[in-house]
């Protein structure tokens, strides 16, 4: 975002716009580049999930046909998880680890750069699927066996090939958040005094190499049972159906805590410096995170409660499942505690970090009640599931987000965020929000299931809200667009404090920050006159 | 300026009064009680979590409420020093954990309740396909396929939209006739031509199973929800003591039409299940005299192909489309199609097997001699083919099978 071009070789034009982005080995450009492919991908997949929205406006199917609505649903699940939450988030790590830690580059600059353009080819070839013949994807992101092997489209092996090079860039990105976290930290920062942000970032790298190569099997699978004449997933051979479910969700399961974890780092970074008190409960934290990482390797069966599993097996993922409230509770109760006599104020990040936590726990509540195996006969596979899983990544994955983008943005590009537009952006994301995903749980209550094209009358009301408040939350984030554009075009000047009382490395660097910081490790801990000289 | 804004003010308000009463009162919020035993045991337990959920949120956002109201900078300018308690934190691990182990006891009681499928009276096997369900009746020697009702005319209404024709590659409906119809129709994608028969206060066990891709069959009034999974059987039971009729889907995305393929269950006395039990054998033993005289006989063109129409639009124009035009290339045009005018024997392989891997199904089971014989004919006939062997006997169709 911030120019600084004394390093690169004078060229001019297209071969320095490519030289510069292309072979950038810089972990503040492939920063920015994460988070601008994130919000390019986050933008298609939402015009997808309009599309949706549009055709469920009302009984009856008046736009999109019931096969080409099955390929939005697939392919509005695969993008907004693999091309926007995870992309924005290692983005972010890209940026922030090294700044606070007091790194100077991630440790593996050129796999750092190599893991990025994966990118832009995986989601080249998943898109272009759309325009294969028999279209693209169409059964659901988590593509079930047999309807993705023996009833796929042909555009399937090009979704197989997307998906590894994708877990590919997952994989490498993770490994080299891990090094630079173990082996970059400046002289005397032990993992214990490390900023929430990196430690829910080291759990998920972990979660992150251990559960992708189990869905590069899966995909692999998948691939073989199509075409090398194996029968992994097909009972005619001796294989499972179910099988599939099995090796998908153990890898699913920790997926959605990768997509969250970085998120609770983040809501940790932002609700102290804005209630002006250090977080609660530091130490409770790690171990929450740790915790919650580990159970998400024994709760996938919760998904797989409607196939025919035996009892034993039902109460021991019940069990865990439910385990899973506790170390969550203690986080929502230590950032309540962080807020809790402080001296609050209310800018832009602090907004979106509050409605973290409140939405995240009401996402939190449903998946509780899911966790009910009896329950969850009822719930499974319809709109309650939707909504549970919407709460917990909208307002969860996306707004954690867009907090941390509002809270150090101004550190990006040295320019403070117009209040007034950021307020406007809240106010209005969190009012679509609920009307999109709120009566969701009322629909799925009352019998609607989930991927479907065209519903029954009973059906009709809360979809009518649903697809009304989608319209406003899509326009919503054009504002969101728009306010970043303006901010790093313009605007007041961010001191390199930028907040009153934040308080971490990052900080102790100028703003905008240079493009290469930390050449010499910072002091650790930080001084008291420095953080000081840091403020004026 | 001002009576403009009032005016304003006053037609807003009415229209909230229009809307919010429709919103609000004419739907449910909850989850539906249903009519067993154990749909009524999970709604309960279903009411309990709520509650749980509800106060602990009430007692979370309270406090948070709370403090952000009373610990904002301007009333509480010096913010306090603490960031740790033991005590409290220990207390907050704890709570959760007895409130959990107090709802996993009624939870896990019941889950074993409803693995319990012994001592059943009656057992269907409930087999799911692209997109319909197959009853069998094991005791009693009776299956019937179950399929959709609603007309498609109601549902197909890209007609008239904007970039409808894009995404759309349906037959232009008539979208206000669709719509007006469609809104009349209280049953509207939840009615079948051949719904299961129950009979009440008699425990029902099912077996699911699946020809294709993984269904699942889903009544919320009896809470039995079970997935239909190829080449594996799955149990579950039920015990409905009312008489009724009760409406469910499909739960797991099946392909294409996983909209349509409802799920109808009639509930009758235990005396009217018997008499309809009986009916079914008559009827079954009827059917097996009707396709012998139906094989006997001569058809001509005209009967096969008006019978056959009647089949293909039933069975055929999900895909194919009613005008035989296809969808791309996952659903080949049948109007001018390389099968509908080629050679009869390639025509009857097709429609007999289907094309494995595709959801071209095998129509052998599904259909009487004369049905086939009749899509046939008709395909060949039907828009602008017109193939040599244009017409095809159900013996033919006999002595094939």
């Amino acid at each position: 975002m911030v120019a600084h071009a004394e390093h690169i070789p004078h060229r001019s034009g297209l071969a320095a716009f490519l030289s510069r982005w292309l072979l950038t080995t810089n972990h503040k450009e492939i920063g920015s580049l994460y988070l601008w492919f994130a919000f390019l991908m986050f933008f298609i997949g939402g015009a997808l999930a309009m599309g949706i929205r549009l055709e469920l406006f009302m009984p009856g199917i008046q736009l999109i046909a019931p096969g080409f609505y099955n390929q939005l649903v697939t392919m509005h699940g695969l993008i907004m998880v693999f091309g926007a939450v995870m992309p924005a988030f290692v983005g972010l790590a890209n940026w922030q680890i090294p700044l606070m830690i007091g790194a100077p580059d991630m440790a593996l600059p050129r796999l750092n750069n190599f893991s990025f353009w994966i990118l832009p080819f995986a989601f080249s070839i998943l898109l272009s699927s759309f325009f294969m013949e028999g279209g693209a994807p169409n059964f659901g992101w988590t593509f079930y066996a047999p309807l993705s092997t023996t009833y796929g489209p042909d555009s399937t092996d090009f979704f197989v090939f997307g998906v590894h090079l994708m877990g590919i860039s997952s994989v490498l990105g993770a490994i080299n958040i891990m090094v630079t976290i173990f082996n970059l930290r400046t002289p005397g920062m032990t993992l214990m005094q490390m900023p929430l942000f990196v430690w829910t970032w080291l759990i998920t790298a972990f979660l992150l190499i251990t559960a992708i190569p189990v869905l590069a099997g899966a995909v692999t699978m998948v691939l073989t049972d199509r075409h090398f004449g194996t029968s992994f997933f097909s009972a005619d051979g001796g294989g499972d159906p179910v099988l599939f479910q099995h090796i998908f969700w153990f890898f699913g399961h920790p997926e959605v805590y990768i997509m969250i974890l970085p998120g609770f780092g983040i809501a940790s970074q932002i609700i102290p410096t804005f209630a002006r008190k250090k977080l609660f409960g530091y130490n409770s934290m790690v171990y929450a995170t740790v915790s919650i990482a580990f159970l998400s390797y024994v709760v996938w069966g919760h998904h797989m409660f409607a196939t025919g599993m035996p009892l034993a097996a039902e109460l021991f993922f019940m069990f865990c499942t439910m385990l899973i409230a506790v170390p969550t509770g203690v986080k929502v109760f230590n950032w309540v505690a962080t807020m809790w006599r402080g001296s609050m104020t209310f800018e832009t990040p602090m907004l979106f970090a509050i409605a973290f936590v409140i939405l995240f726990t009401i996402g939190g509540f449903s998946g509780l009640m899911l966790a009910m195996v009896p329950a969850d006969f009822q719930y499974h596979d319809t709109y309650f599931v939707v909504a549970h899983f919407h709460y917990v990544l909208y307002p969860g994955a996306i707004f954690g987000t867009m907090a941390a983008v509002y809270y150090w943005l101004p550190k990006w590009c040295g320019h403070m965020v117009d209040e007034w537009w950021g307020k406007l952006h809240f106010w209005t994301a969190i009012t679509f929000v609920n009307l999109t995903f709120f009566p969701m749980h009322f629909s799925g209550l009352a019998g609607m299931p989930r991927r479907i094209v065209d519903y029954s009358h009973q059906f009709q009301d809360f979809n009518l809200v649903s697809s009304f408040g989608a319209m406003g939350l899509g326009l919503t984030q054009v504002l969101f667009l728009f306010i970043v554009i303006k901010t790093i075009r313009g605007g007041e000047p961010a001191t390199d404090k930028v907040w009153e009382s934040a308080e971490g490395l990052e900080w102790t660097i100028p703003s905008p920050a240079p493009l290469h910081t930390f050449e010499t490790p910072p002091p650790w801990p930080i001084s008291e006159t420095e953080a000081h000289e840091g403020a004026a | 300026m001002i009576s403009s804004t009032s005016r304003h003010a006053r037609g807003l308000c009415t229209l909230l009064l229009l809307i919010v009463p429709q919103v609000v009162f004419a739907v449910e919020l909850d989850m539906r009680e249903g009519v067993t035993a154990m749909s009524q045991d999970i709604h309960w337990l279903h009411t309990v979590m709520l509650w749980v959920c509800i106060v602990i949120g009430i007692i979370v956002f309270g406090a948070m409420g709370y403090t952000i109201v009373a610990h904002r900078r301007s009333k509480h300018p010096e913010p306090a020093n603490f960031h740790e308690h033991l005590g409290v934190e220990i207390v907050w691990t704890l709570i959760p954990v007895l409130i959990l182990a107090v709802l996993a006891y009624p939870a896990a009681k019941m889950l074993s309740e409803i693995e319990d499928n012994s001592d059943a009276a009656l057992t269907v096997l409930i087999t799911g396909s692209q997109w319909k369900w197959h009853y069998q009746y094991l005791e009693h020697d009776i299956g019937f396929y179950s399929n959709l009702s609603t007309p498609r005319e109601q549902i197909n209404s890209c007609g008239g939209w904007l970039l409808a024709d894009t995404f759309c590659e349906l037959p232009d409906g008539d979208s206000a006739a669709g719509k007006a119809e469609r809104d009349a129709n209280e049953h509207y994608l939840l009615e079948v031509d051949n719904p299961l028969v129950l009979p009440s206060n008699r425990k029902v066990r099912f077996l699911t199973a699946s020809n294709d891709v993984i269904h699942s069959w889903w009544v919320p009034d009896f809470a039995v929800k079970q997935d239909a999974i190829p080449g594996f059987i799955n149990e579950a039971w039920t015990n409905v003591p009312q008489t009724g009729t009760y409406r469910g889907q499909c739960t797991e995305l099946c392909g294409k039409d996983h909209a349509f393929m409802p799920v109808v269950v009639e509930v009758r006395t235990e005396d009217e299940f018997d008499q309809w039990i009986e009916d079914q054998r008559l009827a079954k033993e009827l059917a097996s005299g009707q396709a012998v005289a139906d094989r006997e006989k001569t058809w001509t063109l005209a009967e096969l192909k008006s019978i056959g129409e009647g089949v293909y639009l039933a069975n055929c124009a999900t895909c194919h489309q009613p005008n035989g035009a296809g969808q791309g290339t996952t659903y080949p045009a049948l109007d001018g199609g390389e099968i509908a005018i080629g050679p009869m024997a390639a025509h009857i392989d097709r429609v007999m097997n289907g094309k494995a891997g595709t959801e071209m199904q095998s129509w052998a089971p599904q259909l009487s001699d004369r049905d086939i014989a009749a899509v046939i004919t008709y395909e060949r006939n039907a828009w602008s083919n017109q193939p040599d062997d244009n017409i095809v006997q159900p013996l033919t169709i006999f002595e094939y099978r």
